[in-house]
């Protein structure tokens, strides 16, 4: 039996295509981009060693650390949009009839492409005839804003889409948290005099704090990684307002050539996205598991 | 709670469902109308007259192209990365080896990777091998990228599998491959139709990888050809309404069919991630 199931030749059968896709198409190039970045390089001609040049340049750089600044701000608004869509999933869990359906309404913009989701909500803020605009002005705003043209606002204006198309998902997993739940701990509490606001915030919110801080580490990691939506929707316009750290390197890279410096950059958001992760994983750990 | 307190609650969730659904009407009601019906009229009005025009302009003016290349990549990505997986999630779990620990670490840690940091070398080393411009690198790509998440939902099942299986298929003189293929494969139906409907959705979505590495229109897909198109149809908002429409139809119609899987298989991608 055990000499059949460590057959070496087996086990490189199985597991061989897996794990060579897995180094040669995401592993290999991870070393790649720190490797390029250490070279002047336009992507096709020869590549010149010219040292830790790009990475400084790219510590110095303004518009870096510009594009660095709007990924952290859609970080922190993405956390805070956790609490309305936590609130949401409380009422939802409160013996509502049709939170099946719901939840599943819900969910519907989190499988449309980030294309078709730019789009849709590029039409939505159209000054003219998009809705927003449309139901402004029915209600009397004269001049209703440029929302995707106007650098102090374009950011949050991208945001309203991130907001709507991540909700279904963040809803969906409180959602399960708090069904898990068991009915007799709500109701000695119930019994105990516990009113449903102390309920939900003393009994059940430190429940399903392990899945919380689950949902913070997507939230902030995810919005360093955002890329499509913003692409499509303002290309990191008007003049860098919305720019973030993945469309700044994909601009260095496809549009200006530079692939010795877009490299460097697409590592350093590699660096910035690990040490996040590490830093946020450890500030929500949650140290006593809870057994229920 | 009273009934007034579930008033309040029930109003609440459905203002959250209009917020949810409600650019989606809209998006589909334009769809059906021409641009006189759509600056002039009321934005949820229903059409006057329905446009289907519409839909038929856009087919025939090159979205068919990219809805076939969409279908095909992603049938074909799924089941190279399912496959692949599979087997990877037997080789882990059920075959006795030193180094399974190390490479189950290197799929989780491969979760958390993000794709830009990869994009330069990729673009690199598929030019070197010829395969800029063509769909094999997005078949690969995408097969690639969704082994570890495939994987992590697929182990969950593998180790719940009883061991006697084997232990009785080894005794009866059954070959290994005859094992996996026609023993325990067919017992993971359920979680593979999930790993299927997540994948569909990654695939069928993905938008960087074929923007970077496709650039003859008769190879892009949905996502990337429909960014052409609406720069070509800048003004039409029929045209533009419709070019969505038919873009997200597919994955709408997986979700009202196959609802339960898609839940399951987000909640899991999630908890794991």
């Amino acid at each position: 039996m055990n000499k059949v199931m460590s057959n070496k030749f087996y086990i490189a059968f199985y597991i061989a295509p897996a794990l060579l896709l897995l180094l040669i198409l995401v592993f290999i190039p991870l070393v790649l981009s720190g490797y390029y970045g250490l070279m002047d390089w336009d992507g096709i001609g020869e590549k010149t060693f010219i040292g830790l040049e790009n990475y400084i340049t790219g510590i110095q750089d303004k518009l870096f650390w510009n594009s660095a600044f709007h990924s952290f701000l859609l970080a922190i608004f993405s956390t805070l949009s956790l609490i309305i869509y936590l609130t949401v999933s409380f009422i939802l869990a409160s013996k509502i009839k049709g939170a099946d359906l719901l939840r599943k309404i819900y969910l519907i913009p989190m499988l449309l492409s980030s294309v078709a989701i730019a789009q849709l909500w590029v039409k939505i803020y159209n000054p003219s005839n998009g809705i927003l605009n449309v139901f402004l002005m029915s209600i009397g705003v004269e001049n209703p804003p440029l929302w995707l043209a106007n650098p102090s606002i374009v950011l949050f204006a991208i945001f309203v889409p991130i907001l709507w198309q991540y909700a279904g998902f963040y809803i969906l997993i409180y959602y399960a948290a708090l069904k898990n739940i068991p009915e007799s701990l709500i109701e000695a509490a119930r019994i105990d005099g516990a009113t449903p606001f102390q309920i939900a915030t003393r009994i059940k919110l430190p429940l399903i704090k392990e899945v919380v801080s689950v949902t913070i580490v997507l939230a902030i990691v995810g919005s360093l990684k955002y890329f499509d939506l913003i692409y499509v929707m303002t290309a990191g316009g008007p003049n860098g307002a919305s720019e973030v750290m993945a469309s700044y390197m994909y601009k260095l890279a496809f549009s200006n050539y530079n692939f010795g410096y877009g490299s460097a950059i697409g590592f350093l958001l590699l660096i910035i996205t690990l040490i996040v992760t590490f830093i946020v994983r450890k500030l929500t750990e949650t140290k006593d598991k809870l057994e229920y | 709670m009273g009934r007034i307190g579930y008033f309040f609650l029930y109003l609440a969730l459905i203002v959250v469902g209009l917020f949810q659904i409600l650019p989606l009407v809209w998006l589909f009601l334009f769809s059906l109308k021409d641009n006189n019906e759509i600056f002039a009229g009321s934005p949820f009005a229903l059409p006057s007259e329905l446009r289907w025009e519409n839909y038929e302009k856009v087919w025939n003016g090159g979205i068919g192209t990219y809805f076939f290349n969409s279908v095909w990549i992603t049938v074909l990505s799924i089941i190279l990365t399912v496959l692949f997986a599979s087997m990877a999630a037997f080789a882990i779990t059920r075959l006795k080896w030193k180094l399974s620990g190390l490479v189950l670490g290197l799929f989780m840690v491969g979760l958390m990777i993000p794709i830009h940091s990869a994009l330069i070398p990729l673009y690199s080393m598929f030019l070197s091998v010829n395969l800029i411009d063509n769909p094999i690198s997005i078949v690969i790509t995408y097969t690639a990228y969704n082994l570890p998440i495939t994987l992590m939902i697929l182990l969950g099942f593998y180790y719940t599998l009883p061991h006697e299986i084997e232990e009785a298929a080894v005794i009866d003189g059954c070959s290994i491959h005859r094992m996996f293929f026609q023993i325990i494969l067919p017992m993971t139906t359920p979680i593979l139709a999930t790993t299927i409907v997540i994948n569909m959705i990654y695939n069928w979505n993905e938008f960087v990888f074929v923007n970077t590495f496709i650039s003859s229109e008769g190879y892009k897909t949905l996502t990337v050809g429909i960014q052409n198109f609406i720069g070509q149809y800048m003004t039409d908002w029929g045209a533009i309404g419709a070019t969505l429409v038919i873009s997200v139809l597919p994955i709408i119609i997986a979700f009202i069919f196959f609802s339960n899987k898609v839940v399951e298989g987000i909640s899991s991608s999630a908890v794991k991630g």
